[in-house]
C-alpha cells in the first residue's frame, strides 16, 4: 500500500484531465483533440493546458465556431480509425450540434449492426453557481442520458476524472465526458476542497458504469452527481453531528447507471434522497426513483425525496440562482424530515 | 432634430461615447468583490462580462439609420449595440446587476438583454441571433412595411451553420435584412486567420447573390456611409447585404481573460487609432461642432450613465421565489 501512496500526487480536476490526455496521446498517436480554444489557450476550463506546446497543432487542433462541422467530422475521423477527443466548451452549446450527436454518433454503431465503431469522446463543461445565466449554466445530464447509444459520465473527484477519462478514450463507444467547472480547481472560480485530490501518477482506468460510495452510513442514502455529491457530503457531516448517519453515493456514470450500488444501499438504509443539478422533470432524480420504486420497493420505509432544479431556465441574479440550485441546507432539511417518517 | 449629416454624426458620437463611458464604468464595477483574487462568481456583477470597448463604430454608425420599428439582434457582447438602439439604460444596468427593476427582472443578465419596446435582443449562443433577424425581416416584408432587421455578429459566427442557412434564406426571399460582421480579429483566442477560409466575410455575399461591403480600419464615417446605402436598399426592397467592419477588441474576450494568445503590442497600437477620438477630431476640424458643444454633450452622457448605475445599485433584488415566475405566460 505504501508504494501506491507514494505515487499519488495532489492534482486539481483540470490537471487530472490534462494528465489523462497527455498519457493517452503519448501512448496512441491516433488520439487527437479538437475544439474551440483548446490550443494556445489550453481550453477555457483548463482541459488541455500545455498540450499544444507538447503535441503541436496537428494533434491539438483549434477549430472555428463550426460545431456541427467539427463534431460531425469526428464521426468520419473515428470511422477511419482515429480516436477523436472533441471539446464543446459548454454543454449548453450542444443545441447547435445535437443532430450529429443523437442521430449520428449515437445511432451509427447500432444501425450498422455493430460494423462501425465510433470511439469518440466529447468533453464538455457543465454546471452553474456563478451567475452565468440560462445559456451557460446547465448540466443537461439527463438530456444525454436519455439517448440510447451514448455512454455519459460525470465524475466528481480528480482521481475519478483521470481514470474515467482514460477509460473513455480507450472505450470503442462514443462517450460524453462531462466535467464540472467548479470541480476543475480553476484560479478564477470558487476554490473548493473537492477540486483537489490525490491522483495516481501512472495511467489507469476506472469503469464507466460504476457508482461509488463516498461515505458509508446506515440511516439514509443520498445519491448525488458532481457538485451535488459535494453538497451531499457537506450535509452528511452536519447530519452526523445530529446523530444521523447518511450514506453518500457519487453516481459518476449517468449512463449506464449503476443500479446495483443504489439498490444495495437502500436495502441497508431504507430511505433515499436524490440530488441533482439538472432539471426536475424526467431527470436523474426521476430515473433513480423509478429504479428504486420498481426494484427496491420493499426496502423503502418512506417516500423518496427528489431535489433538483425546478422546471425553469437557470436565472442570472445570484439570489434567484441560489434559490433554484439544491445545496447542503436543502439536503439537511429533507433528510431530517425523512428520518422521522 | 433635423436629420442632417452633422446631426447624424453627433448622434453617432453620442452613442459611441455613451457606450464607452458605460463600459469603462462597468469594467470597474465588475471588479468590485473580485480583488485581490479574481473570482468570476463574486461581487455585485457576477458571471461572464464581455465588453465592447473599441467596437463602437460597428453599432453606432449602423443604428443611426434605424428607427424603433427596425429590429436589431445582437451578440454576447451586446452593450454598444443595445445603447445605440436606445435600450433603456437604467433597466439595462439594473439587469446586469441582477435587480428586480432590470429588463428581465434579473433573470437574463448581461448576455440576455431584451427590450421589445425598441426591438432589441441579444443572446449567449454564437450565431443564434442571425435567423431571428431574418424572421423579423420576413415579418416586415409580409406586413408590407419598409422596416428592416439587422443582425450583429462577430467574425467567429460567420463559420457557423446558422450564418450560411440564414443568408441563403434572406437572399432567397429577398428580405430587408442586413448582417453586420464585427470583425475584431479574435474568436476568444482563435485568430480570424486560423478560423476562416476567406480574408473577409463580405466576399461570402457573392455565394448568396447579395451585396457585400467591407469597412476598413474601424472607420465610423465609412461605416456610416455604407450602412446608409445598405439600409436604404433594404427599405426599398432591393434585398439583403453583408457589411464586415474591421474593428478593435481592446479588452479580453471576457474580463479575466489572460490574453496570452495575442501580442502585447496589439492593443496599444489599436488604441492610438481610437474611433471615438477620430470622430471627435473630424467633427471639430470640419466645423460641424464646437468644442463647448462636445463638452456639454459629454457632460450629459456622464450624467445619464451615472444615473443608470445609481438606479441599478439602489434597486432591490428580486425575492428568491420570483425565480419560479415567467416560465409560461
Amino acid at each position: 500500500m505504501e508504494t501506491i501512496k507514494e505515487k499519488r500526487k495532489k492534482l486539481t480536476g483540470s490537471k487530472a484531465m490534462i494528465q489523462a490526455l497527455d498519457q493517452e496521446m503519448s501512448r496512441d498517436e491516433n488520439i487527437f483533440v479538437m475544439g474551440e480554444d483548446v490550443g494556445k489557450y489550453g481550453g477555457i476550463f483548463g482541459s488541455t493546458t500545455g498540450l499544444y506546446d507538447k503535441f503541436g497543432s496537428d494533434r491539438i487542433m483549434d477549430t472555428p465556431i463550426s460545431e456541427t462541422g467539427f463534431i460531425g467530422a469526428a464521426v468520419g475521423a473515428a470511422a477511419e480509425g482515429l480516436r477523436p477527443v472533441v471539446e464543446l466548451m459548454f454543454v449548453d452549446f450542444h443545441g447547435v450540434v445535437m443532430d450529429q450527436i443523437y442521430n449520428h454518433i449515437a445511432k451509427i454503431p447500432y444501425m450498422s449492426g455493430g460494423n462501425i465503431k465510433l470511439p469518440i469522446v466529447i468533453l464538455t463543461a457543465v454546471g452553474g453557481g456563478y451567475s452565468d445565466a440560462a445559456q451557460h449554466s446547465q448540466t443537461l445530464y439527463a438530456s444525454f442520458g436519455h439517448l440510447p447509444g451514448l455512454k455519459v459520465v460525470a465524475p466528481t473527484f480528480p482521481n475519478d476524472i483521470k481514470g474515467m477519462l482514460i477509460a473513455a478514450i480507450r472505450d470503442d463507444n462514443p462517450v460524453i465526458f462531462m466535467f464540472h467547472k467548479t470541480l476543475q480547481g480553476l484560479g478564477w472560480m470558487d476554490q473548493i476542497d473537492a477540486s483537489l485530490g490525490p491522483v495516481l501518477e501512472e495511467a489507469y482506468t476506472i469503469p464507466l458504469d460504476k457508482a461509488k460510495i463516498v461515505r458509508e452510513g446506515k440511516d439514509v442514502t443520498i445519491v448525488g452527481v458532481q457538485m451535488m455529491t459535494v453538497q451531499a457530503l457537506k450535509a452528511a457531516e452536519k447530519l452526523a453531528e445530529q446523530g444521523i448517519d447518511a450514506e453518500v453515493i457519487d453516481l459518476r456514470s449517468i449512463k449506464p447507471i449503476d443500479k446495483e450500488t443504489i439498490l444495495k444501499s437502500v436495502e441497508k438504509t431504507n430511505r433515499l434522497v436524490v440530488v441533482d443539478e439538472d432539471y426536475y422533470s424526467y431527470g436523474i432524480t426521476a430515473e433513480i426513483s423509478a429504479i428504486v420504486a420498481s426494484e427496491g420497493f420493499k426496502d423503502l420505509k418512506a417516500p423518496i425525496v427528489r431535489l433538483a432544479i425546478p422546471d425553469i431556465p437557470i436565472p442570472y441574479s445570484r439570489v434567484l440562482e441560489k434559490y433554484v440550485i439544491p445545496d447542503s441546507k436543502n439536503i439537511i432539511d429533507s433528510v431530517k424530515k425523512l428520518v422521522k417518517l | 432634430m433635423k436629420h442632417t449629416y452633422e446631426n447624424h454624426l453627433l448622434w453617432v458620437y453620442r452613442a459611441m461615447k455613451t457606450s464607452r463611458y458605460f463600459e469603462e464604468k462597468m469594467e470597474k464595477a465588475y471588479l468590485e468583490g473580485k480583488q485581490p483574487v479574481f473570482n468570476i462568481g463574486a461581487g455585485p456583477v457576477p458571471g461572464e462580462m464581455h465588453l465592447s470597448n473599441g467596437q463602437e463604430p460597428a453599432a453606432a454608425s449602423m443604428i443611426v439609420h434605424l428607427t424603433n420599428n427596425d429590429t436589431v439582434t445582437a451578440t454576447h457582447r451586446p452593450h454598444h449595440q443595445a445603447i445605440a438602439k436606445g435600450v433603456d439604460l437604467k433597466k439595462m444596468t439594473a439587469e446586469i446587476y441582477g435587480k428586480k427593476t432590470g429588463l428581465g427582472k434579473g433573470k437574463g443578465g448581461h448576455m440576455h438583454l431584451f427590450d421589445p419596446s425598441v426591438k432589441f435582443s441579444c443572446g449567449g449562443i454564437v450565431g443564434a441571433g442571425i435567423p431571428h433577424a431574418v424572421g423579423a425581416a420576413l415579418a416586415n416584408k409580409k406586413k408590407g412595411t419598409d422596416w428592416v432587421a439587422v443582425a450583429f455578429i462577430g467574425e467567429g459566427a460567420a463559420n457557423s451553420g446558422a450564418f450560411h442557412e440564414s443568408l441563403n434564406l434572406a437572399a432567397l426571399w429577398n428580405l430587408p435584412f442586413i448582417l453586420v460582421v464585427e470583425n475584431n480579429s479574435w474568436g476568444i483566442s482563435v485568430s480570424m486567420k486560423n478560423s476562416t477560409s476567406v480574408s473577409s466575410n463580405d466576399i461570402r455575399a457573392k455565394a448568396y447573390g447579395i451585396n457585400g461591403y467591407l469597412v476598413k480600419d474601424n472607420d465610423p464615417l465609412e461605416m456610416y456611409r455604407i450602412s446608409k446605402e445598405a439600409v436604404e436598399r433594404a427599405r426599398k426592397g432591393k434585398g439583403p447585404s453583408i457589411i464586415e467592419i474591421e474593428t478593435y477588441r481592446y479588452l479580453g474576450h471576457f474580463q479575466g481573460d489572460p490574453e496570452l494568445y495575442r501580442p502585447k503590442e496589439e492593443v496599444p497600437a489599436l488604441r492610438m487609432k481610437d474611433p471615438i477620438v477620430r470622430l471627435k477630431k473630424h467633427m471639430l476640424l470640419e466645423n460641424m461642432v464646437i468644442s463647448g458643444e462636445i463638452q456639454a454633450l459629454e457632460h450629459e452622457i456622464f450624467k445619464e450613465v451615472d444615473n443608470a448605475f445609481d438606479f441599478a445599485v439602489h434597486s432591490e433584488y428580486p425575492e428568491p421565489e420570483e425565480a419560479l415566475e415567467d416560465v409560461f405566460c
